[in-house]
């Protein structure tokens, strides 16, 4: 669904990805994986077609990045950042994103927007919400139209444990539903539970991408953070 | 268009916003009232218009644009095209501008002064708020970083505001020997607020505060030919730096 063939992007003095070659199919939920500046973000971006690959090609279900968007109807995106219009309420917003779409509201998934009470704060505008409710409302936004693939930027950071359950639950009923989901977070522990394979990237370099399962066999350990120390200190040694 | 209908909902409610109708508004009807004679408030109001009106449009515009730089990604995330979403922004603040010039200018002006010379300020008003909104547009669309995108902005302003006619000036002086008369209205077309200025005297009659560019060729502006050049020129300013901002922006890294 996601094909990379040699993709590598150079900003003016760093090589943010250096010919990544892989491919991501349906079903999968691929944990992306690396320090701050690693190429996560720069991947997620080609991939929604916001920045050119310097070299390389990827193609979005079929469908280059850049061309026509046509696949983006298929794609539910969680930016890291969410900021939107101030003085907008969070009922014109989701209006805008469903005129953008063309969406019926009757077809759209309102399972995070239910469990998120977010008709508590409907009528408010985007900037008198907090941190957290702006992040419930970037999730519930990813979820509504019933996308294939899912990109998740950070998709726990700044809820609390509660909306983050919440939030990782869903995750994994529409992994059940074999959708595609590529999530990138610092925190092992959310991953866990949900990635079916791990991409780890240090530099824009792909370090390996492996089957969790395969990876904890290999380092002989049984949850995500442990493996990564045991990676990381094999690292060292080799280094 | 949809897209522009909630970018303009969002800026009408934004504080600056409002804040710069309400001085506007202020400063018109503060003129309007303070002098018995209309034609002298309409001559303050041009200042306005040529320093005030650009100043604001360019820096809010830019600003504007780089604080929706992650709303930017939200819709480019959804199957839009870049030059809708560019669009949306674009007329969306430049439509709640002119708006704000409505209200806190056209409004007195059609009040305390209805005749040709409050008709043609109103105009010119409208026409340099998209003129500046566009620039801020292509500058802010051209520099990645914020700082420099405002300064960019800033320097716009500064140059069609002073250096301009400074340039103009030394030139003046420099070939007065010479019959450059003509060169010199060709250059006029290229600082926009030059041309208002001009339209304005015109109508006006002051040519005594003209600027050196305006002054020389007061004569061939005042025809009906001129005014019309005037205006199409004004057009073509703020048509060109919009299409070459979209044309940057949907090419470029987000």
């Amino acid at each position: 669904m996601i094909v990379c063939e040699q993709l590598s992007k150079r900003y003016k003095k760093q090589l943010a990805l250096d010919g990544l070659d892989l491919g991501f199919d349906m079903g999968q939920t691929v944990a992306l994986v690396g320090p701050n500046g690693s190429g996560k973000s720069t991947f997620m971006k080609l991939a929604l077609g916001f920045i050119r690959p310097t070299s390389g090609s990827i193609r979005v279900l079929d469908e280059d990045p850049q061309g026509g968007g046509h696949f983006k109807y298929a794609i539910g995106y969680m930016p890291q950042a969410f900021h939107c219009p101030p003085n907008l309420t969070v009922r014109s917003l989701f209006a805008l994103m469903t005129d953008l779409r063309k969406a019926k509201k009757e077809t759209c998934d309102t399972t995070l927007f239910e469990r998120f009470e977010i008709d508590r704060f409907y009528n408010k505008p985007l900037g008198a919400l907090s941190g957290g409710m702006k992040q419930k409302v970037n999730a519930a936004l990813a979820f509504y139209f019933n996308p294939k693939i899912y990109i998740l930027d950070e998709p726990t950071a700044g809820l609390d444990p509660f909306a983050s359950e919440v939030l990782k639950e869903k995750i994994g009923v529409e992994r059940a539903a074999g959708k595609l989901i590529i999530i990138s977070s610092h925190i092992f522990s959310d991953l866990d539970v949900l990635a079916t394979d791990v991409l780890y990237l240090i530099d824009g370099k792909l370090q390996f991408y492996k089957n969790v399962e395969m990876l904890m066999q290999e380092t002989g350990t049984n949850n995500l953070g442990k493996a990564f120390a045991h990676v990381i200190a094999n690292h060292k040694e080799t280094v | 268009m949809m897209l522009t209908t909630y970018v303009f909902k969002d800026i009408i409610r934004n504080k600056t916003l409002i804040a710069y109708t309400v001085l506007l508004a202020a400063i018109s009807f503060g003129l309007f009232s303070f002098d018995a004679n209309p034609e002298k408030a309409v001559l303050g109001l041009l200042n306005i218009l040529l320093l005030v009106v650009p100043l604001v449009s360019i820096i809010y515009s830019s600003i504007y644009y780089y604080n929706s730089l992650e709303f930017i990604e939200l819709v480019l995330a959804q199957p839009v095209a870049r030059k809708k979403l560019f669009f949306g922004l674009y007329f969306g603040s430049g439509l709640a501008l002119s708006l704000a010039f409505l209200i806190g200018c056209a409004l007195p002006i059609l009040l305390f002064a209805r005749d040709m010379t409050g008709f043609t300020l109103i105009i010119s008003g409208i026409l340099i708020t998209w003129v500046f909104n566009s620039l801020a547009f292509l500058a802010a669309v051209i520099s990645r970083d914020k700082a420099r995108g405002i300064g960019m902005s800033l320097l716009f302003w500064f140059y069609f505001t002073f250096i301009y006619d400074a340039l103009v000036l030394m030139i003046l002086f420099s070939f007065s020997d010479y019959p450059i008369e003509r060169g010199i209205l060709t250059l006029t077309f290229l600082n926009p607020i030059d041309l208002i200025r001009i339209i304005l005297l015109m109508q006006l009659d002051a040519s005594a505060l003209m600027s050196f560019t305006g002054a020389v060729f007061s004569t061939f502006l005042s025809s009906g030919k001129g005014l019309t050049f005037c205006i199409l020129a004004l057009i073509l300013w703020s048509v060109l730096p919009a299409l070459l901002a979209v044309r940057t922006f949907v090419r470029k890294d987000i």
